[in-house]
């Protein structure tokens, strides 16, 4: 049971949606593992593939990017600004042949406590099938 | 309505006797042009406005010693030409001035642009040793033919959009069997036919597009996939591009020279990514073992993900690394597929924005979960 693989998941959570989220969920007493290292911005926009690279290239075995549902956004338009930009850097790592699957893009909404947790569970699964990132063992980074 | 002024000296005769003919009649105060330092050594580029200068200008001269891009960048950063220039660039260099107009970083205004069915150009090393002078004959004859010459850069040979998207004037070189007798220059624009109003020369018609341009066209297409076989992106993995980008010196001379990487201050440069030792310390802790100085990988798919939507494949990085690592090859391909992605060919058209300063409601319903 020890030896149980648990992976870190990076989670960048926009304010005033996904976050809210992930406190619905807590206060909501919903249980789901312990994986995600939430990081709140003020919009999903606000992540530039840099911080993807960079949490993937720590050792993060997956990165998370939550917003607002599309056309729910505070800003009127930033999550759809975040969509485009994801599938870029998704682009990238498939055409590196890099696991694609670590990276996510989810809409979790202020009033989805139960989707906030039902997300981390199964993404959390999906990780530990994949095992942990490569990257983590690596020197020359 | 002619399409063409066909000039009878050889290709480069011609274009510098437009050159002339633009400077005398006052058509433009400045041409932007390749011009040799001194005799058997180097080109650069330059402005010039005194027409007998232009005897030293080699404007085909099969050497990038920067992109024109980033320099007619720099010349408009802070206000657009106020005289009308004339500008000898390749097409790659036209995409990237053009990217580079979309981000705010220089203005199209007063411009004329001059550019031609690019044959491709040398590495910048074959210059610095004097090699360049000797392949001239070589690159002429491959000209001719339509076929690829060999020694250019890797992705010249590979390069499918060696045609001009958006210039005034295109001298035809591919395929044309007399480049070394007439200069073909074909009329793209008005602005193009007013210019040359007076100059002597046969007027005519005729299409760019010519069969030998097609053939050039496939012949670059099987280039293409099979440097990309060499390279073997696809499967590099993480491994792989530790193994590649793990002979990084660090010098960052791949973003310095790079038309699409603007930023004057690059986030890599800052004291930002210099490691703390608490950083060594956790991350050794969890390693076993740590490249100093780190963030090579980093440095290089951070500047893949920023660059790769608007990368134009001149080849510049590629030149200048000292540790010999293809950075254009990987980025040609990040950057086609990226491309393909936004169905965005870049610097094809100024109007067209780059594609991640716009979105549509519904789209990419696959990246999401």
């Amino acid at each position: 049971m020890k030896d149980e693989f648990e992976p870190r998941i990076i989670g960048f959570l926009c304010n005033w949606c996904s976050y809210a989220g992930a406190d619905l969920a807590g206060t909501s007493r919903l249980q789901y593992p312990p994986s995600l290292l939430p990081i709140r911005v003020m919009c999903s926009s606000r992540v530039d593939p840099l911080f993807v690279i960079s949490a993937f290239l720590r050792g993060a075995d997956a990165v998370l990017i939550a917003g607002c549902h599309p056309g729910d956004c505070h800003y009127q338009e930033g999550n759809y600004y975040a969509r485009r930009r994801f599938a870029c850097v998704r682009k990238v790592f498939e055409t590196l042949g890099m696991e694609s699957d670590r990276l996510r893009l989810s809409w979790i909404s202020a009033s989805e406590g139960p989707r906030f947790a039902n997300v981390i569970t199964e993404y959390t699964e999906k990780i530990k099938k994949l095992g942990p990132n490569p990257a983590n063992k690596k020197i020359f980074l | 309505m002619a399409n063409i002024l066909k000039i009878s000296k050889n290709a480069e005769e011609g274009l510098r006797e437009l050159l002339r003919f633009l400077l005398e009649k006052k058509r433009v105060k400045a041409v932007f042009t390749l011009r040799k330092i001194n005799e058997n050594s180097a080109v650069s580029y330059s402005l010039i406005t005194d027409s007998e200068m232009l005897k030293d200008a080699l404007p085909l001269f099969p050497l990038m010693p920067q992109n024109a891009g980033k320099l007619l960048s720099r010349l408009t950063l802070k206000e657009h030409l106020l005289e009308p220039t004339a500008a000898v660039v390749r097409p790659c260099e036209l995409r990237a001035f053009i990217e580079l107009v979309k981000r705010k970083q220089g203005s199209l205004d007063n411009f004329i642009f001059i550019s031609t069915t690019c044959p491709g150009t040398y590495p910048l090393e074959l210059s610095t040793n004097g090699d360049i002078w000797k392949k001239l004959p070589e690159y002429e004859m491959c000209v001719k033919e339509g076929d690829i010459v060999p020694d250019i850069r890797p992705v010249c040979q590979a390069c499918e959009h060696f045609i001009p998207y958006s210039a005034d004037m295109t001298i035809a070189l591919i395929g044309k069997k007399d480049v070394d007798k007439s200069c073909e220059i074909f009329l793209n624009t008005e602005k193009a036919e007013k210019l040359i109003e007076g100059m002597d020369g046969e007027l005519s018609e005729g299409e760019l597009e010519t069969k030998e341009i097609k053939k050039l066209h496939s012949k670059r297409q099987e280039k293409k996939k099979e440097l990309f076989k060499e390279i073997n992106v696809e499967s590099l993995g993480l491994s792989g591009l530790i193994e590649t980008f793990g002979r990084c010196i660090g010098c960052h001379g791949c973003g310095r020279v790079c038309p699409i990487c603007y930023c004057v201050l690059c986030d890599f440069d800052s004291r930002d990514y210099e490691c703390e030792p608490s950083t060594y310390e956790s991350e050794l802790k969890k390693r076993g073992g740590m490249r100093v100085p780190p963030n090579t990988v980093l440095y290089q798919l951070g500047r893949l993900t920023h660059v790769s939507v608007s990368c134009v494949g001149c080849g510049m990085c590629t030149d200048v690394c000292p540790a010999d690592i293809p950075i254009s090859t990987i980025f040609l391909k990040v950057g086609e597929e990226v491309q393909n992605l936004f169905n965005y060919i870049p610097g094809k058209s100024v109007e067209e924005a780059i594609p991640l300063t716009k979105y549509e409601k519904e789209e990419f319903a696959e990246v999401e979960d």
